[in-house]
């Protein structure tokens, strides 16, 4: 197997956890930034990139309000993410099959 | 560019909004309302409706801000024409369930006019009824008013609600009615006449989070809707949002405030342990159970078998309609009630050991698909789907990964961290909160919600022993009419320019520096000297060594906090006032001198529990910067009515009881 010779390698520091409380379709979303405006903690900054998603910068302080996702007016364009910890299980009543988020 | 902005990406944006600190803007008005939340939509508009200039002040984006912005469950109660109990007995439940530890004064205002309050928030476009049909026949839907009730379906006291239609609803109408809506902005500072501490309320300082500004407002009349304390205990820097009952931005801005301003607080010693904000913890109504949202939702164990529910003299409860009546004898069921004559019946109190025996095999789950519809439908699509931080996080969020009510059983997650999480009987000591679940310590008021200060009301779970969306939305408009009567007659405010002076050299600080200590490492460090120094058991020593820790963070570590944008700005001041709270808590705790089993108080040096001479409420205050004590009798709000009525002749109520 061979290695990617050409990429650079950073001492990048570790990141915020959990580090992507929402997850954009980059397709879907607009970049009308309506996300920016109601969330709560104001973890969003607009995207300097105009059409593009908003930037995350806070996301370990984001609360999981939903409120984004409740007034995007592009289904599809974001999404909840949970941090992997709190993701709650259930199973199927009749196959005994467990699921989770 | 991708969307993240990390140190790993190498590549920061540059702040987006024009930041100005020290840039001043003065804005007069008749009422300020400080925090946007319900308690706060309510003043406002109440304030506006009496033809006020009315300002409204949110740290967040008041559309979608506090503890009920995303959604509510329940009206609770409520006295109605659909139901017999009495404002009275409402205020009982809570009293006896609480060893009287209860806000008595704002529980029967609330009681009283929770109904009012709720046909004008139908007027505003709140949804309360099934106006689709969709319950149609459901033993707790009323035919003729299409109201649907919870809990107890005979006594008709608790609603069920739309929730989520509320916020939008109260922020319209406060635009529509000419509220000055400040959002991006946190009060920092209660500015009083003279600069004097206990002086008259004449307005408030606040930062814009965005750009750093500093607003000055002048007030005749300032209303605290500024939520509670927290964060004291615990408080986990990366993992806390999911598990948390109120966003982030409710911080103790209100009772730190209030304290250095001057004015009385009392039950700040009250601590109840609670798993909220841990890491660990999931929300509530995110897991299958058979509390609150859930109610009365059939439980079962890995291998199905059936978990019973008991009435209050563990009467074993074999239908589901036994579930939502109340038992042989007894009136009718409060919500979170314990006390015997109010009690909710539940899921078998030892169930613990029962599941130790092998009676039950873990994990347990709750039973939807069994449910007959209207109920399934009822708490899922309802209840989970109206309540606060709910409908996206949980309902949307879990159908989206597959989860079907009709098929699917959600895990609960009882006694997998040892004990009842609900009752917080097992939990690990030092998780502990000030009332995140409801009911801390916080404002003095009075029959006009009026605290100790002249030109200072407050509403909400500002309020010393409050807790309700619908509590909040009552006395938040209470609040408002009263602010607005005292405003109509009162002075011109006069700020002082020492006091504004003063407090910007405190707010900025933080900017002025590039290196230092973050919010986030603060906050733990003040979290940890509660968890050692004021925790269980208690002692004098224990204490005294926590207030000298304080200070010496205070005057070493916080005054080396740095803040390098508006936001972290916002942030650090914060936890400044987690601080002054922090404080505040241990000076309560060191002030009552016995044990308390209500308030979930326990000192080794004075161990005997609830003694007569000390079942009353202790208050504290600064008096010239110092820390004095007083205390008002258990049942300080009696006669109830007759005090009501005295302080309300001209109130014209909607409905009567």
């Amino acid at each position: 197997m061979g290695m990617d010779t050409q990429k650079k390698i950073y001492a990048s520091p570790n990141v915020p956890t959990p580090n992507r409380p929402v997850i954009f379709d980059p397709d879907i979303c607009s970049g009308c930034n309506t996300c920016v405006e109601v969330c709560q903690m104001d973890v969003f900054v607009p995207n300097p990139e105009k059409g593009r998603p908003p930037i995350i910068v806070y996301p370990e302080e984001c609360w999981y309000g939903g409120s984004c996702v409740a007034h995007c007016p592009h289904p599809g364009a974001i999404r909840l993410n949970h941090p992997l910890q709190q993701r709650v299980r259930w199973k199927r009543k009749e196959t005994g099959e467990h699921f989770r988020v | 560019m991708r969307c993240y902005s990390y140190a790993e990406e190498g590549n920061w944006v540059e702040w987006p909004y024009p930041v100005d600190y020290d840039k001043e803007r003065e804005v007069t008005v008749d009422v300020l309302v400080l925090g946007g939340g319900i308690a706060g939509c309510w003043a406002a508009i109440s304030a506006a409706k009496r033809d006020l200039k009315v300002a409204l002040v949110e740290k967040g984006a008041t559309i979608r801000s506090g503890a009920g912005g995303s959604g509510c469950d329940h009206w609770l109660y409520t006295p109605n024409p659909l139901s017999s109990v009495t404002t009275e007995e409402c205020v009982a439940a809570e009293f006896e369930s609480n060893g009287g530890y209860t806000n008595s004064i704002s529980r029967y205002i609330a009681s009283r006019e929770s109904y009012d309050t709720l046909l004008e928030l139908e007027q505003m476009g709140g949804k309360i009824r099934d106006t689709e049909d969709k319950f149609k026949g459901a033993a707790f839907r009323d035919k003729q008013t299409k109201f649907l009730f919870t809990y107890d379906y005979e006594n008709r006291l608790h609603f069920r609600v739309w929730g989520s239609t509320f916020k939008p609803a109260l922020y319209s109408e406060c635009k529509r009615l000419g509220v000055e809506i400040y959002d991006r902005t946190m009060a920092t500072s209660l500015l009083t006449e003279g600069g004097k501490q206990g002086a008259r309320v004449v307005g408030a300082t606040a930062l814009n989070v965005r750009t750093g500004e500093f607003i000055i407002f002048g007030a005749k009349a300032t209303l605290d809707c500024l939520s509670r304390h927290q964060r004291n205990w615990i408080f986990s820097s990366e993992h806390r949002g999911l598990s948390s009952f109120r966003p982030g931005n409710i911080a103790g801005n209100g009772p730190a405030m209030a304290w250095r301003a001057g004015a009385e607080l009392t039950m700040m010693e009250q601590a109840k342990r609670s798993p909220r904000g841990s890491p660990y913890h999931f929300p509530a109504p995110g897991t299958g159970n058979p509390f609150n949202t859930w109610f009365p939702c059939t439980m079962i164990d890995a291998n199905g078998k059936e978990i019973p529910y008991v009435d209050r003299d563990g009467r074993i409860l074999n239908s589901l309609s036994e579930r939502t009546r109340p038992a042989r004898g007894q009136k009718f069921m409060g919500e979170r009630a314990t006390a015997y004559n109010y009690r909710l019946n539940r899921i078998v109190p030892d169930l613990l050991e029962r599941i130790e025996k092998g009676e039950f095999l873990l994990p347990l789950y709750a039973d939807l698909p069994s449910m007959p519809e209207h109920e399934r439908r009822a708490i899922w699509d309802l209840m989970v789907g109206e309540e606060g931080r709910s409908r996206i996080p949980v309902y949307q969020t879990y159908m989206e990964s597959g989860f079907d009510p009709e098929k699917d059983l959600l895990q609960n997650y009882e006694f997998l961290r040892g004990g009842w999480v609900a009752t917080y009987d097992v939990l690990p000591i030092h998780e502990r909160i000030t009332g995140e679940s409801g009911d801390a310590g916080g404002i003095v008021v009075d029959w006009d919600l009026k605290t100790t200060l002249d030109g200072l009301y407050a509403a909400g779970d500002a309020l010393f022993a409050a807790n309700y969306h619908h509590h909040a939305a009552a006395t938040g408009r209470y609040a408002g009419r009263k602010a607005a009567e005292y405003a109509k007659r009162a002075a011109e405010p006069v700020i002082s320019r020492k006091q504004i002076k003063a407090e910007k050299t405190r707010v900025y600080a933080p900017v002025k520096r590039d290196n230092g200590i973050e919010w986030k490492e603060l906050n733990i460090a003040l979290c940890r000297v509660m968890q050692n120094y004021c925790t269980e058991p208690k002692n004098e020593e224990l204490m005294k060594i926590g207030l000298a820790w304080l200070k010496d963070i205070e005057e070493n570590e916080a005054s080396r906090a740095y803040a390098t944008n508006p936001h972290k700005l916002m942030r650090i001041i914060d936890v400044f006032d987690i601080l002054t709270c922090n404080q505040i808590i241990i000076h309560a705790s060191l002030t009552r001198k016995a044990s308390s089993r209500f308030l979930d108080f326990k000192r080794i040096d004075y161990p005997e529990m609830d003694p007569p001479e000390w079942h009353n409420w202790i208050t504290i205050k600064l008096d010239n910067g110092e820390a004095k004590s007083g205390e008002f009798p258990i049942d300080f709000a009696e006669p109830l009515r007759d005090n009501y009525d005295a302080h309300n002749k001209n109130y014209k109520s909607i409905w009567k009881q």
